[in-house]
């Protein structure tokens, strides 16, 4: 699990994808994590645990909100949802990331240079 | 969320994280184990897959927490409990900072309620007294209350001033009040119209005295003071438009004046109104206190040049009668010299009081300093524990902050207990009563006192933790935590900081030893000097007046006082008795006028020097102790006969005619109209204003002298204070046989100012005593709070020794060897300190020039006897471990290792 090339991720990546997340769909911690392993077809090495610290600052900053329901398999679970200030948050956020990768991009690009 | 909503919903924000973990872990695990995992191995990969448990939920919660403040709380229930474990330490450094804050803010109390706090009038900032001197007049400017006002001068500067608002006069007197109980004298302020309206202090009940009330002759009206209406009747609210029966006349009464409302610092009973006759009056009749309230635009400066402005058209309107030239008063030189009302009141004891505070302040210091020794040495022992905390991961600045927040508790906690050590101190202060403190009845604990405290003790404790604190800040060796520390020779660095602390405080107790010391010998020469009467003791003092209401005839009052001397001198046990107008120390406001030697040119425009004069009886020097230095005294059949005689003061005497027996046979009078009066004796100088003033010259006339201005023959002198000499004063049943006689003699004579000539010396010495117990108090303090240090310090650097003089005594060092060299110790920080101290003395004491009295500040003696002290007793507290470190067993020494 552990490698040399592994690599933390920068701060603010992984509210992003929650939020990203949560926008599709609300979900609960559980399957959360599930599905952004899967999507990042576990190029990330996220530790499942990581992401509670993580939607407890975006639930301070009122950017998601928790409620207790059931999942469909019938667990009592919180399953956290988008406000509206974490939309707009997202949105800032990824164009914001946006830019910052292209500017990486072009640096790292052959040839300009 | 609120911080403070988050704080009372955390309990269950870190159930929900920990319910909702446990559910992803369950969740996770039935999954793999759907997928064909042991439930073993499912758990196991699990909790692989998830991390670090208790990291991530810690994580979790300290996004809810508020770092700071948590840490903060955590370092106080951290230092709680460090204090909670020494107890001993805990309770020596408490008590020491408890004592400190508690004499710190007992004399601010003081301060502040005497020196800081406006008068309790309403803007008492616009109340100025009308202070004036007059530096042209000899024998005036001798004493503090300079030159008084004359109706006059009121009626001049009430009419044409443009700075005041409203300007009165006023003046204590004495009236008897019959018709209720027992006849009783009472103190009584007589105002003029617009003293009132200055204080602007509205009346409890009823009426100001108004300028109606102010017609001479007309309809006699007064107002009760608070204390003097619940006495007498009850508080009862039917009183206005009663009659009181002052001085046999009837008076009606139209107000009463609220609680704690005073005259300046003047209690009074009775008010009633000057009512001058505007008519009669003269320029002269300097004696009332003036009190203005300023226009609030006007300043001090501009009061003064409104004054100065005024002073030639009081001397154009009015005169001193025919023939006399009102201009005369050019010559006195008389300048106005306004002061706010509250420096009046306060007088000279300002200076007095911010000595005692500065004393106290050393003496916290001192404490301080003795807090920050025992911090020093616990910190050491501490090493350990706190390097094992800096090497689990503490930082320095969260050690240093845990020391810090340590030592602010033990301010606080000291703070707390100082509090109600003061309370209890001022309540003793104001009971014990240092009469001559203005402003008693105000002193109490307020906020201001109470924030003065709450600063002290955060100061305090920031002075004493952050040496010890700083100390270890530095990098750490980690040699801290191997056990050397523990054993190893006193190394001089360490011990500089202790050492420094023992100097200062060496130093600062001798400073303040000396300060009392001084105070001591100038007690001592206060009863060196002779006041001009002897053993005060048993001397019984009752002042008795008859007014003209009740006595008319003056030669009657006169035999009246005889009498009543004959009964007196009847009374068992009494030796004599005679009566003057006012014994000396009394304060009783007195009275001064030009008097002429017979053949002396005095120049034009100019008068003769002012004179105190008093009225005396025949058998008064004997029964007073007062000395009679040439000549002889008056009898009674020169009394009655209206003798021109007179006695004068022995300075008077040389003054004038060269020696006391010169003057025997010299004629002097007041006035021209007055007929020459022949001296008939010379009496020693008595200090008539207190032990430390110097004695004035004086006139004694007879009683009962020839009536040159009213109708009838005579004047007597009808208020008078009778000196008794017995063995028997101050006893309950002496006073009764005093009371008896006089009403023996007329029942209708209240007696007031039952004393002692005692009570009246002390009081007059007040000052100096309680400077003396403040600073006897503070410096004892100084002392001991200095031994307990050096012992301190001595005996831990003997502790520490241990192992070094046991390998001293192994090899064959002498016991009395080693005990030198511990004393050697204590003696070089006491030499360096006595040195230091002495050196800091030569330069504090001459801030308390005023308050000494025939010793200078930099008395020789003082100075070698207080260090000689200082170092006996350094020498002594060092002297008991040296004893110990003496008796330590080499091999037990050696063993510890």
């Amino acid at each position: 699990m552990t490698n040399a090339t592994q690599r933390d991720l920068f701060p603010g990546a992984l509210e992003m994808m929650i939020l990203r997340t949560l926008k599709r769909q609300p979900l609960h911690g559980y399957a959360l994590a599930q599905h952004i392993k899967r999507i990042s077809d576990d190029l990330l090495q996220i530790e499942e645990g990581s992401l509670y610290p993580a939607l407890q600052r975006l639930l301070k900053q009122e950017l998601v909100k928790a409620e207790w329901g059931t999942s469909s398999t019938n667990r009592r679970v919180r399953i956290y949802r988008l406000t509206a200030a974490g939309a707009k948050h997202l949105q800032r956020e990824v164009s914001s990331f946006e830019r910052m990768l292209e500017g990486i991009t072009r640096v790292l690009a052959p040839g300009e240079s | 969320m609120s911080w403070f909503t988050q704080l009372l919903s955390r309990p269950r924000l870190y159930r929900e994280l920990s319910e909702e973990i446990q559910g992803h872990l369950d969740e996770k695990v039935e999954e793999l184990v759907a997928a064909g995992m042991s439930k073993e191995e499912a758990k196991q990969a699990a909790l692989r897959e998830f991390g670090n448990i208790s990291l991530f939920v810690e994580k979790s919660r300290d996004v809810w927490s508020w770092l700071p403040v948590e840490d903060f709380f955590s370092d106080i229930r951290y230092g709680l409990r460090t204090l909670s474990h020494n107890p001993v330490f805990t309770v020596v450094a408490l008590l020491t900072i408890a004592i400190g804050i508690a004499a710190n803010a007992a004399v601010f109390t003081v301060v502040n309620s005497v020196l800081l706090r406006p008068l309790h009038y309403p803007h008492a900032e616009q109340l100025v007294a009308l202070h004036q001197v007059a530096p042209g007049a000899e024998g005036l400017t001798d004493f503090e209350n300079g030159l008084l006002l004359s109706p006059s001068m009121y009626f001049t500067y009430a009419e044409h001033n443009r700075t005041f608002q409203s300007l009165g006069v006023w003046m204590t007197g004495t009236a008897n009040v019959t018709g209720l109980a027992e006849p009783e004298q009472i103190r009584t302020v007589g105002v003029s119209d617009g003293l009132l309206q200055a204080f602007s202090v509205p009346p409890a009940l009823g009426r100001w005295l108004l300028q109606t009330d102010q017609v001479p002759r007309g309809p006699e009206r007064v107002m009760l003071s608070y204390g003097y209406w619940h006495r007498r009747f009850g508080g009862s609210q039917t009183v206005v438009g009663r009659n009181l029966m002052l001085d046999s006349r009837p008076r009606e009464i139209v107000g009463v004046m609220p609680q704690g409302f005073q005259f300046v610092d003047a209690d009074f009973d009775v008010i009633e109104p000057l009512a001058f006759d505007r008519g009669k009056l003269i320029l002269a009749g300097f004696g009332y206190h003036g009190i203005a309230r300023l226009k609030p635009s006007a300043t001090i400066q501009d009061a003064n040049a409104d004054i100065a402005r005024m002073l030639p058209i009081w001397m154009d309107s009015w005169s001193n009668g025919p023939g006399t030239n009102p201009h005369i008063y050019e010559s006195w030189k008389i300048t106005p010299m306004v002061r706010p009302l509250k420096q009046e009141v306060i007088g000279n004891v300002g200076e007095l009081l911010w000595v005692v505070m500065g004393t106290i302040g050393v003496v916290m210091l001192i404490a301080c300093a003795n807090v920050t020794n025992l911090l020093l040495v616990r910190i050491e022992v501490r090493q350990q524990e706190l390097a094992v905390r800096a090497a689990l991961g503490a930082g320095s600045a969260r050690i240093v902050r845990g020391l810090l927040v340590e030592s602010v508790m033990l301010g606080l906690m000291g703070g707390a207990v100082g509090i109600g050590l003061a309370y209890a101190g001022v309540r003793l202060l104001v009971a014990m009563g240092p009469s001559s403190l203005p402003r008693l009845g105000e002193i109490s604990l307020d906020a201001r006192t109470l924030a003065f405290t709450f600063v002290l003790s955060v100061l305090s404790s920031v002075m004493f933790g952050l040496v010890p604190a700083l100390k270890y800040a530095r990098p750490w060796s980690g040699s801290a935590l191997r056990s050397e520390g523990r054993t190893a020779s006193a190394s001089r660095e360490r011990h500089r900081a202790r050492n420094l602390l023992i100097v200062g405080q060496v130093a600062m107790a001798l400073v303040l030893l000396v300060s009392a010391g001084l105070m001591i010998r100038t007690f001592e020469a206060l009863r060196t000097v002779d006041p001009g009467f002897a053993d005060p003791q048993h001397l019984q003092l009752v002042r008795i007046s008859i007014p003209d209401s009740l006595v008319t005839e003056p030669e009657r009052v006169t035999r009246i006082q005889n009498e009543i001397i004959d009964k007196l001198v009847a009374i068992p046990g009494v030796k004599s008795a005679g009566f003057v107008s006012e014994m000396p120390m009394e304060g009783f406001d007195s009275d001064w006028d030009e008097i002429f030697a017979e053949g002396k040119v005095y120049a034009d425009n100019t008068i003769a020097p002012l004179r105190l004069y008093k009225y005396i009886s025949p058998g008064f020097l004997q029964t007073a102790g007062t000395r009679l230095l040439a000549g002889r005294e008056m009898t009674w059949s020169e009394i009655y006969g209206l003798q021109p005689v007179a006695m004068v003061s022995e300075n008077l005497a040389r003054e004038m005619w060269g020696t006391p027996s010169a003057a025997i046979g010299k004629r002097l009078r007041e006035f021209p109209k007055m007929p020459w009066h022949e001296v008939i004796g010379v009496i020693q100088d008595v200090r008539e204003k207190g032990v430390q003033e110097t004695a004035p010259e004086i006139v004694y006339w007879p009683p009962l002298m020839e009536n040159l201005f009213g109708p009838g023959p005579a004047q007597a002198t009808r208020t008078v204070t009778f000196a008794i000499r017995s063995g028997r004063t101050g006893t309950e049943s002496f006073l009764n046989e005093v009371h008896g006689a006089v009403w023996s003699v007329n029942s209708n004579l209240p007696l007031a100012s039952v004393r002692t000539m005692r009570d009246v010396y002390d009081k007059s010495v007040a000052r100096t005593s309680f400077t003396l117990v403040m600073l006897g108090i503070a410096a004892a303090m100084a002392l001991a709070l200095g031994i307990i240090g050096i012992y301190g310090v001595t005996s831990y650097t003997v502790s520490q020794r241990q192992r070094e003089i046991g390998i001293r005594l192994a090899l064959g060092a002498q016991r009395g060897h080693v005990l030198r060299m511990v004393l050697q110790q204590g003696m070089k920080l006491a030499l360096v300190g006595v040195a230091i101290g002495i050196a800091g003395g030569l330069g504090l004491t001459r801030l308390m020039t005023h308050l000494l009295f025939g010793v200078t500040a930099h008395d020789p003696v003082t100075f070698a006897v207080v260090s000689a002290l200082v170092i006996s007793v350094a020498v002594l507290a060092s002297y008991i471990p040296g004893r110990r470190a003496t008796l330590v067993n080499p091999v037990v020494a050696l063993r510890y290792e």
